[in-house]
């Protein structure tokens, strides 16, 4: 089954430079491989920030667009992994080793659904 | 005959009728479509047999009838829908004989209703109606919500338990002792409702639970603690409240009123749950129980244990009976700064209760009556209330 990993309230990453960037990139790229030791690794990326957001609405035919996230809060979605997993206790084993998680990040985890006839379905 | 077919139906139902769910629920991967074919197996039985005979293997009947009332359910909506997902494999290859040999699989239905993925009033309704078998009807009264709004949380909790992949299996080993404690919360907390509520039927229950959980995992001695703990406090019942409803305190209870079997059975437990060596909180919180029903209670043991208790899982309520215990040791003005050092049980009457007692003993009178005053605006029980409101009267004239 696959699970999608939503990130939130993880924008303050570290860039390039910064005295923490490799350590926490080292983290990052080994849950990715632990994440492809188990087979369970689908998909993974980080997120510009909601600065960069346009949201797009369409009312009656026109598209509406708006600088900046669907939804006014706090914790906003700051990246994702999409996992094929066994089953929810694996999904949830994982979102705990996700290392955003351990610099504050929120992960909402949530199964993919199935849709009869759905063409481009991952699952 | 017709008498006799349905007395027939209801002993099977009535004794196995969680074997029976567990199993379908095993067999078909959805809870709901799980009961609802249990039910139609039922009213099926209770329409053939009265004509018929009742079948030999009346168990292995109404679980096959079930089943494949499930299926036919499945392939139904499958072709109204086309290209639905095929049903379950477990439920399509398993032969009657697989189904009827299924193992007793209640663990995995427990645990499957404990998932901590699940919030805890969802557990804890989905373990009284699944496991324990009560209706939504009487869930609803016992936790004092309205019915409508308990049916739709114990549908979301299946629906959630079938779409988001929760297995319906006895966690792996690295996961169980995690997920056993979560387990036996969800018992206990039926236990102490029904302790809080003095509703003698769900103690009852919580303990015909743990019974089930200990006797199915024999290793595992939080199972059995938790099962000492809650005889140890239930043969108390009888002598917590006097006649009239009124709040007795344990030094003031009439022990003749205490339920001695439900002690020795409780002691017994206890003892080879001991055995197993590092014990776990429900173990401690049993030895303390046990060291209660002894006279005169010792309460430097008392105090150890519950010291170790807050080694092993702190909590600001183990906090308080540290202090209750410690007061009794050395004194109420040590009692009293420990309990001035908790933090988060500002809303829990029992907090205020202690303090005022202790201020009280120590002739802080003034402090004494408004604490007493707040833990009575704070008691949600009625015969706490009065309890607290004749501690109340009585500090305020002397």
């Amino acid at each position: 089954m696959h699970y999608m990993f939503l990130i939130y309230n993880c924008e303050d990453r570290p860039k390039p430079g910064d005295p923490r960037f490799e350590e926490i990139l080292t983290r990052v790229n080994a849950f990715a491989d632990e994440c492809r030791r188990r087979g369970v690794f689908v998909a993974g990326d980080p997120l510009k920030p909601v600065s960069t957001a346009t949201t797009v609405r369409v009312r009656e035919g026109k598209a509406m667009l708006t600088d900046g996230p669907f939804a006014e809060t706090h914790e906003h979605l700051g990246g994702y992994y999409l996992l094929d997993c066994r089953d929810l206790d694996e999904a949830l084993e994982l979102a705990e080793m996700v290392p955003q998680a351990h610099f504050g990040a929120t992960i909402e985890v949530r199964p993919v659904d199935h849709i009869p006839g759905l063409n481009h379905g991952v699952a | 005959m017709s008498d006799l077919a349905s007395a027939a139906v209801e002993q099977v139902y009535r004794e196995h009728r969680t074997r029976m769910l567990a199993a379908l629920v095993r067999a078909l991967g959805d809870f709901e479509l799980a009961e609802d074919a249990l039910q139609e197996a039922c009213s099926q039985a209770l329409r053939k047999w009265p004509r018929a005979q009742v079948p030999d293997d009346p168990f292995a009947w109404l679980l096959t009838v079930a089943r494949n009332h499930a299926l036919d359910r499945l392939r139904h909506v499958r072709m109204a829908r086309a290209k639905l997902p095929a049903p379950p494999p477990d439920a399509v290859t398993m032969t009657e004989k697989q189904l009827v040999s299924l193992g007793d699989e209640r663990l995995s239905l427990i645990f499957t209703c404990c998932h901590p993925a699940l919030n805890e009033e969802a557990r804890v309704a989905l373990t009284l109606q699944a496991v324990a078998g009560f209706t939504a009807a009487q869930i609803a009264r016992t936790f004092l919500v309205a019915e409508p709004a308990l049916a739709q949380r114990l549908v979301r909790a299946k629906r959630k338990i079938r779409d988001a992949g929760i297995t319906f299996e006895v966690p792996a080993d690295h996961l169980l002792p995690e997920r056993l404690q979560g387990v036996l919360a969800v018992i206990y907390l039926i236990f102490t409702r029904g302790y809080t509520a003095s509703d003698a039927s769900l103690r009852l229950e919580a303990l015909r639970l743990g019974k089930l959980v200990a006797a199915l995992m024999p290793d595992e001695p939080e199972a059995h603690g938790l099962v000492a703990l809650m005889l140890l406090h239930n043969s108390r019942s009888a002598a917590r409240l006097s006649s009239d409803g009124e709040v007795v305190l344990l030094a003031d209870q009439d022990r003749t009123l205490w339920d001695l079997e439900e002690i020795s059975e409780g002691m017994t437990l206890l003892d080879r749950a001991l055995r197993f060596g590092s014990p776990g909180p429900y173990v401690l919180h049993a030895v303390i129980a046990a060291l209660h029903v002894q006279d005169p209670v010792d309460w430097p043991r008392v105090v150890a244990l519950y010291a170790e208790l807050l080694s092993v899982a702190p909590t600001p309520v183990i906090e308080l009976n540290h202090a209750v215990a410690v007061a009794m040791v050395d004194g109420p003005l040590a009692g009293l700064s420990l309990i001035d050092g908790i933090t988060g049980l500002s809303e829990y009457h029992l907090l205020h209760s202690t303090r005022a007692d202790l201020l009280r003993r120590l002739g802080r009178r003034d402090e004494a009556v408004a604490a007493y005053r707040l833990a009575h605006d704070l008691a949600v029980s009625p015969a706490d209330r009065r309890f607290l409101a004749g501690r109340l009267r009585s500090v305020e004239v002397t």
